[in-house]
């Protein structure tokens, strides 16, 4: 069976494009939530990285955006089944937020205002694969998709995709967060239909 | 306690939780773990446009339950509730 | 509880956007006034839908209920049920759900209904449950909508209101009012709920139903006019109306 090159779509338009197994495209872009939108005013947001123990880095909004940002376009899945193609953001590379850290630990759990948590694979979220993101479509990221900012990690399930997300915490090992320890996948990828734990 | 107004209540997860529950779940009363009200469970704050079903506390917002389908499970997590206490007697009503 | 097949045997308008379906379901074991059903669409390709209906029939005993579906206008499956549902066509449906949002016939203290728009359909199969029980426990309906095309079951509650006294409407009218309305449009306030409601020493046992936000509103009116809490019944749609 030939090995597939995730994301690779060739010359195709995107209504041509594969989906991943499983999924509908969709062109609306649906609110999912497990809780009330938090409102974070821009003088109270912070984003933190700690190991656990320590905080090794901290921005507030002023010093994270004066980060360099990127706009990048992907497309989307959720394992609700919906995929959306061509979703235009900008953001600050988790490569940039990373870049002073030195750590031999290999996973994050990353943490959201409210209660919501997702972990990741630290390999997962450098080497432009990962973005904290305050912009949708040029405009500033609403607040029930996830604004002030959200983590964009488009090479998995949205779910890994932290709205609201206010830091990570580096850790030795994998953990489950909010939707892992319940019945999700570890991981989450979308081509390999990675949906559930206990498939 | 919240403003954005995007959540149903215990009512909406009776059918769904009905997959579990012989007894009727929404006139059952629950004691929140983190706040200690005690709630009928309809009354619950609900939240099923995500991978899952999410309960909160009305008054407080902690979860008291999730639930999520997955191919072969139920998953459920009733760790934020102290108790839940479905109702033995009450019986569904013949129609007429 | 296990999904069962129901076929539709009628179809009726109630306004421009939303329409009564009748249905006949297999091995219907009968309801309480204010149980919902959920409904489940299947598309050929597989994919799948599901929302929560609240029964708008009375119990009986020739196994049809009646739903009301408002058409929503981002709405994925209102627009099907409205628009494209023929008589014939098959659904599958679960039910009936809910213990708690429910008025059963041996209840006999004064009720005090509130409705937000499409709320009105459970609190209807309350009312016409009374009717065919032949209860005489007080009824009281407070009914909110946008403008006087939007009311359900106007003919039946005005009749009601007409020739049964125990069921008393008021209407209030968010957006465009009748010509001689004595009030102007607005969301139910102190005022309405004061000259609108049961007074709240006689312990009503009261039922609201409609969107979140309508349900919050009107449940802290009802708080502040005296009603104990645990006297205030609630169902939630959701902020758009639609219960997924």
């Amino acid at each position: 069976m030939a090995i597939i090159s995730r994301g690779f779509a060739g010359r195709r338009s995107a209504a041509e494009a594969k989906l991943p197994p499983g999924q509908y495209l969709t062109t609306d872009f649906p609110v999912l939530s497990a809780g009330p939108t938090p409102h974070i005013s821009l003088d109270r947001w912070e984003f933190t990285i700690d190991d656990g123990s320590n905080v090794l880095k901290r921005w507030d909004w002023k010093s994270f955006r004066q980060l360099p940002t990127e706009t990048i376009t992907v497309d989307i899945h959720c394992v609700t089944r919906w995929s959306k193609f061509g979703t235009s953001w900008e953001g600050v590379s988790l490569d940039v937020l990373l870049a002073d850290v030195k750590t031999d630990l290999s996973y994050a759990m990353f943490r959201s205002y409210g209660d919501y948590t997702t972990n990741l694979p630290l390999k997962d979220v450098v080497n432009k694969q990962a973005w904290i993101a305050f912009k949708f479509d040029g405009a500033d990221l609403a607040p029930e998709h996830g604004g002030p900012a959200r983590l964009l990690v488009p090479h998995l399930y949205f779910w890994k995709s932290a709205k609201w997300v206010k830091g990570l915490t580096l850790m030795p090992h994998d953990k489950p967060g909010f939707w892992e320890n319940l019945g999700y996948h570890i991981y989450g990828d979308p081509w390999l239909e990675q949906r559930y734990s206990d498939q | 306690m919240s403003t954005s107004m995007n959540y149903l209540d215990g009512n909406a997860a009776a059918g769904e939780l009905s997959r579990i529950f012989a007894m009727d779940i929404t006139s059952a009363e629950g004691q929140c773990a983190n706040c200690g009200s005690k709630r009928r469970f309809a009354e619950a704050h609900l939240y099923m446009q995500c991978p899952g079903l999410v309960a909160r506390c009305a008054l407080c917002g902690h979860v008291v339950l999730r639930c999520v389908n997955t191919q072969q499970h139920i998953f459920l997590d009733l760790r934020g509730m102290t108790y839940l206490a479905l109702n033995t007697t009450q019986q569904q009503e013949a129609s007429s | 509880m296990t999904w069962r097949s129901a076929r539709v045997t009628g179809l009726h308008d109630e306004t421009a956007n939303a329409r009564t379906i009748t249905l006949a379901v297999r091995d219907w074991p009968g309801h309480i006034a204010g149980q919902h059903v959920d409904l489940r669409l299947t598309a050929p390709d597989g994919y799948s839908a599901v929302r929560s209906y609240s029964i708008a029939s009375a119990p009986n005993s020739d196994g049809r209920i009646e739903i009301t579906v408002e058409r929503l206008a981002n709405g994925e499956v209102s627009p099907y049920l409205t628009k494209e549902l023929i008589v014939g066509d098959e659904l599958e449906l679960r039910g009936p759900v809910g213990g708690w949002f429910v008025w059963r016939r041996d209840q006999t203290e004064p009720i005090q209904l509130v409705a937000g728009g499409s709320g009105i359909v459970p609190l209807m199969a309350m009312i016409r449950s009374r009717a065919s029980a032949g209860s005489s426990a007080p009824f009281r309906l407070l009914y909110s909508v946008r403008e006087p095309g939007a009311v359900f079951y106007q003919d039946e509650l005005q009749a009601l209101s007409d020739q049964d006294h125990s069921v008393i409407v008021t209407y209030a009218y968010t957006r465009v009012t009748p010509k001689d309305s004595p009030r102007p449009p607005g969301r139910i306030d102190a005022m309405l709920i004061a000259t609108g409601t049961w007074p709240s020493n006689l312990a009503a046992t009261s039922y609201v139903c409609g969107p979140t936000s309508f349900v919050e509103n009107a449940t802290d009116l009802l708080i502040a006019a005296g009603y104990g809490r645990e006297n205030i019944r609630t169902e939630r749609f959701g902020a758009t109306g639609e219960r997924k």
